[in-house]
């Protein structure tokens, strides 16, 4: 039986960890790829880094901090933020990524999506789209780290994705995100009413039974960040909390 | 002291080819066994190696075509397999041992282990599957299997599979919505169809027996 994926995410800002985790083991806890060390000796099933750099000048940060993880860990990694091109996407692949999330730039220029799955298969490519609630029932689209509304409607573009060739959806609610009162369980209600492929519930997991909760929802991928980064639970709580409400997990 | 194994894992513009690398160094490494892993397309190396890898990510046809389109490699890989050399695929790679793939089109593979890749018939779970799935199999039934347990995990990403196989060639096997051949073995080659380089200490196991692996003596 397929397991539910407990994925921590990583802020990566100029190739520095932005909200880490404090391991007093750690030679330089703000190195992304012993942080990442970490999680992969925790049990976590795949890591995501989160590229917040502002500048397109310190992409290369990136690339050299995907290559120094990948060396040491043996689990699927996926990178988002700042990807705009085919060719970021296959440098990103080249340096040891599995997969690239796209957010913003699928909004400007969804052929990236297509393309991005023509070239490298579906697999590799996750959008992620950040959505927040229109008071009318539904969800819109925002880009630009949740700043910028587009109009879209969050269900339809998570279609539209999927028809392009998305291989998975990284769902956050930016009503959620950051609040600890667990996912937005009608969104992802919403979206897996429509969508055949994995997604990944992220935003506003604060209790372990949030974990649950999502998983109920059907996504097989739950994202936290700031719970492991500040160590209010270990993966392993995570993932004895889901068994012990029968989600299947990998425990071994 | 022991001989370098020359490893060449297979080029053909297909996929994720360092992290294969990077996992047969590292798994090497857990068995102290002294390695060359070499990432090319050139028949005069690939006639050398030891050992081949081909992984491969992204549609069937694809990687057909890609490797179609290297002059001489499918003829070398042919000839490496009849002289006995060890193979190793992984996922697309293991795919494109069997008769045919319908992904896209129909296309012919290589036609190592009976059977044809088809869509997955996910009775209604998410394709593609991805994520970690149990192994199940019969404890060391194969030499690659060595030191794994039944119920190990695995990472898997794919949306097609192996259906119609002998069942003799189907080394372990998992389940989504229906039973999925996990790794398929004949004589000198296996297979995985998940990402035996990104499952952790279990991939790098099997990736470990696979280098030690005696072929002369299934």
């Amino acid at each position: 039986m397929l397991k539910t994926r407990v994925i921590p995410c990583l802020d990566v800002k100029n190739g520095r960890v932005v909200k880490g985790v404090n391991f007093v083991s750690l030679r330089d806890a703000g190195d992304p790829a012993e942080q990442a060390l970490v999680y992969d000796k925790a049990g976590a099933d795949e890591l995501i880094f989160l590229d917040i750099t502002a500048s397109n000048e310190n992409r290369n940060t990136i690339i050299d901090v995907v290559n120094r993880t990948a060396e040491k860990i043996f689990l699927p990694l996926t990178v988002g933020g700042g990807i705009r091109s085919v060719e970021n996407i296959r440098s990103l692949l080249l340096a040891g990524a599995d997969k690239c999330a796209i957010n913003s730039a699928a909004i400007k220029n969804p052929d990236l999506v297509s393309e991005g799955a023509n070239k490298f298969g579906n697999q590799c490519i996750v959008v992620a789209i950040d959505a927040r609630s229109d008071q009318k029932g539904s969800w819109e689209v925002y880009i630009n780290g949740g700043r910028t509304p587009t109009g879209i409607n969050a269900i339809e573009w998570a279609k539209e994705m999927t028809k392009r060739g998305a291989g998975e959806l990284l769902i956050t609610s930016m009503d959620r995100d950051g609040t600890g009162k667990g996912f937005d369980l009608d969104l992802l209600n919403a979206i897996h009413k429509v969508i055949h492929v994995p997604v990944i519930a992220s935003g506003g997991v604060g209790e372990l039974q949030h974990f649950t909760e999502g998983a109920k929802t059907g996504a097989t991928g739950l994202l936290a960040a700031s719970v492991f980064h500040f160590g209010q639970f270990t993966i392993y709580q995570v993932k004895q909390s889901l068994a012990n409400n029968n989600i299947p997990v990998r425990l071994s | 002291m022991k001989q370098t194994q020359n490893i060449i894992v297979i080029d053909y513009n297909g996929g994720n080819l360092a992290s294969a690398q990077r996992a047969l160094i590292a798994a090497a490494q857990t068995i102290n066994l002294p390695v060359h892993v070499q990432i090319s397309n050139n028949p005069q190396q690939i006639m050398n190696a030891d050992r081949l890898v081909l992984p491969g990510q992204g549609a069937f046809a694809d990687c057909m075509d890609g490797l179609k389109r290297i002059p001489l490699l499918l003829e070398t890989l042919e000839k490496k397999i009849l002289q006995g050399t060890p193979f190793l695929g992984i996922c697309v790679g293991m795919q494109l041992m069997a008769e045919q793939g319908l992904e896209h089109h129909t296309t012919q593979g290589f036609g190592w282990v009976k059977g044809t890749i088809k869509k997955i018939n996910s009775h209604g779970l998410p394709l593609p599957q991805m994520g970690w799935n149990e192994l199940n199999f019969i404890e060391n039934s194969h030499p690659v299997l060595q030191g794994i347990k039944p119920k190990d995990h695995a990472y898997f990403v794919h949306s097609y599979a192996l259906y119609d196989a002998d069942p003799h060639d189907i080394i372990a096997s998992t389940e989504y919505g229906i039973t999925v051949p996990a790794i398929i073995a004949q004589k000198n080659v296996i297979g995985t169809q998940f990402h035996v380089e990104k499952s952790q200490q279990v991939g790098l196991h099997l990736l470990a027996n696979f280098l030690k692996w005696n072929t002369s003596f299934p």
